[in-house]
C-alpha cells in the first residue's frame, strides 16, 4: 500500500508527476557554481511551456522579475557573497497573494486587470531569501472551493490524473510541485486550501498555527482562519520555507510575536518517544477503505519509528463542517464587500445610480459559489437570525478548539486521514455544494482551532492515487508536526 | 433554526449584499440556501447557553498569540498615482462614481 507514487503498478494514462530535486541537492549546485539560478529559471519555464496548456496550473508568469533575481543570485554566488537559504530556489505563488506589478485575480473575473502596487509580505520574504518567483499558480475563485474547479479561469488538472482534480483551493500550487513546474508553492488554507490539495496530489502542504505567518498582501476570505503556507515535494524543504516566511509582521496585527525556530533543524531530531493520539472519530463511516489502509500503515510506521500510538477522543468533530461553513462565509460577506467596481478590477458599463453599478459589477464579476457564499453569509448575519446561526457557530467553535486543547495535554501530535478520499473526478461533485463542503471534513476543525499541522504523502491507492495523512499539533508546535511527518516520509 | 428560507428572503439577503440575481439563478441560490441551512441545524443539538463565542483564536492563548497594537506613528502610505492607476475611474485626485444624490 505505501508505494511510492512513481512506482505504482498501474499508472494512468496521462501522468504528468515529476520530483523536483530537493532544495539541498539544488543549494550545492548553486554555492559550488555547477548550477546557475538563470538556467534553473529557464529550465522551469521550458517545462511550464510544455506542461501548462494541460494542467492550467499557471495564471500568469512573472519571467522578468524572475530572471532578474536569478541574475542577482549568480552575481552574489560569482562573488562568493552569501547567499539566502532558498537561493535561486524557483517557486509558484497561488494567485490570492499580490505581488507588486503582477496581475492578481484571486481566480476571480473581478479582478481582471488588477496590478497590485505592493507584496504580501510572504512573498518579499521568500524573494529576500533568494527564491525566484516564476508566476502566480491558478485557484478557487476568492479560495472558495475544494477541487479548483471554482476558477474563472478554468480547472487545474491533477498531475497523477489529469481526469481528476487537484484539489483546492491552492490546486494550482500543488499541481506545480507534483509536476515540478515550480520546486516549492505557497497557497493559502482557510478550510483545508493547503492540505486537501497537497493530499490529491502527493507532496507536502502545511497549515502553519494561526498569526505564525503574516496575512498582508493575502487576499482576504475569512480573516480569522485564513493562513499562509508552503508547498514542497518533501517535509525538510517544506520546514526551511516555513522558517522563512513565519514571523510577526507590523502590517499584520495578529501575526505573532514568538520567536521563529529553525524548523528543517528541528524535524531532523526525529520522531523517537514522541505520543502520537488517533482519534476514532476522524475514521469512521465516510472514509475510503483504501485511504483508511494506507493512513493505519503510516500508523504503524510511527511505532517502528519509536512514537507511542494511543486513542484520543474528539467527539465534537462532527460539527466542524457547519461551523466552518457559518463563521467562513460571514466573514467572506464583510470581506467581499471590497469588490464592488470602484478601486481595483473592471466595472460594469450603464449603470444610472451607484447602487446599480455596485450590483451589475458584482454580478458580472463573481461566480456561482462566490454569490452562494456571500448570500450564505449575509443571511447568517442579517437581524434575527445573528444568534442562532453567527454566534452559535462561534461557542460552538470554541468547543471545538478547547477539545483540541485538552487532547494535546496527552499527546505531542494528532493523525488522521487529510481527505475522505482520494481525487475526485472533474465534474464529480460540482452540481452539489454540500457534497463538496464535505471534502473538507477532515481539515476544517484545526482551522477553527487555530492550530497547526502538515499533510504528508502516505500511500498510493490500487489506482496510483496518492493519500496524505493529516499530522496535527498544538498551536505553535509545528516542530512536533514536521518531526511526526518525516518519520511518515521515511516510511 | 430550521426555519426555511422563502424567494423574498433570498432575494432581501441579495439586496444587503450588493448582488443581483436573475430569474435563473434565484430558485437554484434558493435550494442551495435550504440544503445548506438545514445542514447545518445539526448544531441544534448542542446546548451552548453559557459558552462564550470565539472569534479569535488569539483569545485561547496567553501571550504567545498577538494582538498587542503597535506603537501609533507617521509613515508613507502607498503612492495615490500608482494606487489610482488601478481604477476603473478617477479624476486624478479621487475614485469617481455614479451620481449618489439626485437635485
Amino acid at each position: 500500500m505505501r508505494k511510492k507514487l512513481l512506482d505504482s503498478a498501474s499508472k494512468p494514462v496521462e501522468n504528468f508527476v515529476e520530483h523536483p530535486k530537493t532544495l539541498a541537492e539544488l543549494r550545492a549546485g548553486i554555492l559550488a557554481g555547477t548550477t546557475k539560478a538563470a538556467d534553473l529559471a529557464a529550465s522551469y519555464y521550458k517545462r511550464i511551456a510544455q506542461k501548462n496548456p494541460r494542467l492550467n496550473v499557471y495564471l500568469s508568469l512573472t519571467k522578468e522579475r524572475a530572471l532578474a533575481q536569478a541574475a542577482r543570485v549568480d552575481d552574489a554566488a560569482a562573488k562568493g557573497d552569501p547567499l539566502g537559504p532558498l537561493a535561486g530556489i524557483p517557486m509558484g505563488i497561488k494567485d490570492v497573494l499580490v505581488m507588486r506589478g503582477a496581475p492578481a485575480t484571486a481566480g476571480s473575473k473581478i479582478l481582471q486587470g488588477y496590478h497590485p502596487p505592493y507584496d504580501a509580505t510572504s512573498v518579499a520574504k521568500l524573494e529576500a531569501a533568494g527564491a525566484v518567483l516564476l508566476g502566480k499558480t491558478n485557484c478557487d475563485e476568492f479560495a472558495m472551493g475544494s477541487s479548483n474547479e471554482n476558477s474563472a479561469y478554468g480547472p487545474v488538472r491533477n498531475p497523477v490524473d489529469t481526469e481528476r482534480v487537484p484539489g483546492g483551493s491552492s490546486g494550482g500550487s500543488a499541481a506545480a510541485v507534483a509536476a515540478n513546474i515550480a520546486v516549492a508553492a505557497l497557497g493559502s488554507d482557510t478550510g483545508g486550501s493547503i492540505r486537501q490539495p497537497a493530499s490529491f496530489c502527493g507532496v507536502v502542504g502545511v497549515l502553519p498555527t494561526y498569526g505564525r505567518v503574516s496575512r498582508y498582501g493575502l487576499i482576504a476570505y475569512a480573516s480569522s482562519l485564513d493562513r499562509v503556507g508552503p508547498f514542497a515535494s518533501n517535509v525538510r524543504d517544506a520546514a526551511t520555507l516555513l522558517s522563512v516566511i513565519a514571523g510577526h509582521d507590523p502590517h499584520d496585527a495578529t501575526s505573532s510575536p514568538a520567536p521563529v525556530p529553525d524548523y528543517a533543524a528541528e524535524s531532523d531530531k526525529g520522531a523517537d518517544r514522541l505520543r502520537i493520539g488517533v482519534p476514532a472519530e476522524y475514521f469512521a463511516e465516510g472514509l475510503d477503505p483504501e485511504v483508511r489502509a494506507c493512513i493505519e500503515s503510516g500508523i504503524i510506521a510511527l511505532q517502528a519509528a519509536g512514537c507511542t500510538v494511543k486513542p484520543v477522543a474528539l467527539p465534537h468533530t462532527k460539527y466542524a463542517v457547519p461551523v466552518y461553513y457559518l463563521i467562513a462565509t460571514a466573514e467572506a460577506s464583510a470581506n467581499l464587500a471590497r469588490f464592488d467596481g470602484v478601486r481595483y478590477g473592471p466595472r460594469s458599463k450603464d449603470s444610472a445610480t451607484l447602487a446599480d453599478m455596485y450590483r451589475h459589477s458584482r454580478d458580472e464579476g463573481f461566480g456561482a459559489e462566490v454569490k452562494r457564499r456571500i448570500l450564505l453569509g449575509t443571511y447568517a448575519l442579517s437581524a434575527g437570525y445573528y444568534d442562532a446561526y453567527y454566534l452559535k457557530a462561534q461557542q460552538v467553535r470554541r468547543i471545538l478548539a478547547e477539545e483540541y486543547l485538552r487532547a494535546f495535554n496527552d499527546v505531542d501530535a494528532i493523525v488522521t486521514p487529510t481527505a475522505p478520499t482520494p481525487a475526485f473526478k472533474l465534474g464529480e461533485k460540482t452540481g452539489d455544494p454540500l457534497a463538496m463542503y464535505l471534502a473538507d471534513i477532515y481539515t476544517v476543525t484545526a482551522s477553527l482551532a487555530g492550530i497547526c499541522g502538515v499533510t504528508v504523502p502516505c500511500g498510493v491507492t490500487k489506482a496510483g492515487l496518492p493519500v496524505g495523512m493529516q499530522v496535527l499539533a498544538k498551536h505553535f508546535n509545528e516542530a512536533a508536526a514536521f518531526r511526526v511527518a518525516r518519520a511518515v516520509e521515511r516510511g | 433554526m430550521t426555519a426555511r428560507v422563502t424567494v423574498e428572503e433570498v432575494q432581501r439577503v441579495a439586496e444587503l449584499a450588493h448582488l443581483k440575481l436573475t430569474a435563473e439563478e434565484t430558485p437554484r441560490m434558493l435550494d442551495d440556501l435550504n440544503a445548506i441551512l438545514d445542514y447545518v441545524a445539526e448544531l441544534n443539538e448542542l446546548e451552548t447557553s453559557g459558552i462564550a463565542p470565539l472569534a479569535q483564536v488569539s483569545e485561547l492563548l496567553d501571550g504567545a498569540g498577538s494582538g498587542v497594537l503597535r506603537e501609533d506613528y507617521l509613515q508613507p502610505s502607498l503612492d495615490r498615482t500608482i494606487v489610482l492607476s488601478q481604477a476603473p475611474e478617477t479624476d486624478g485626485v479621487f475614485f469617481k462614481v455614479p451620481k449618489v444624490i439626485e437635485r
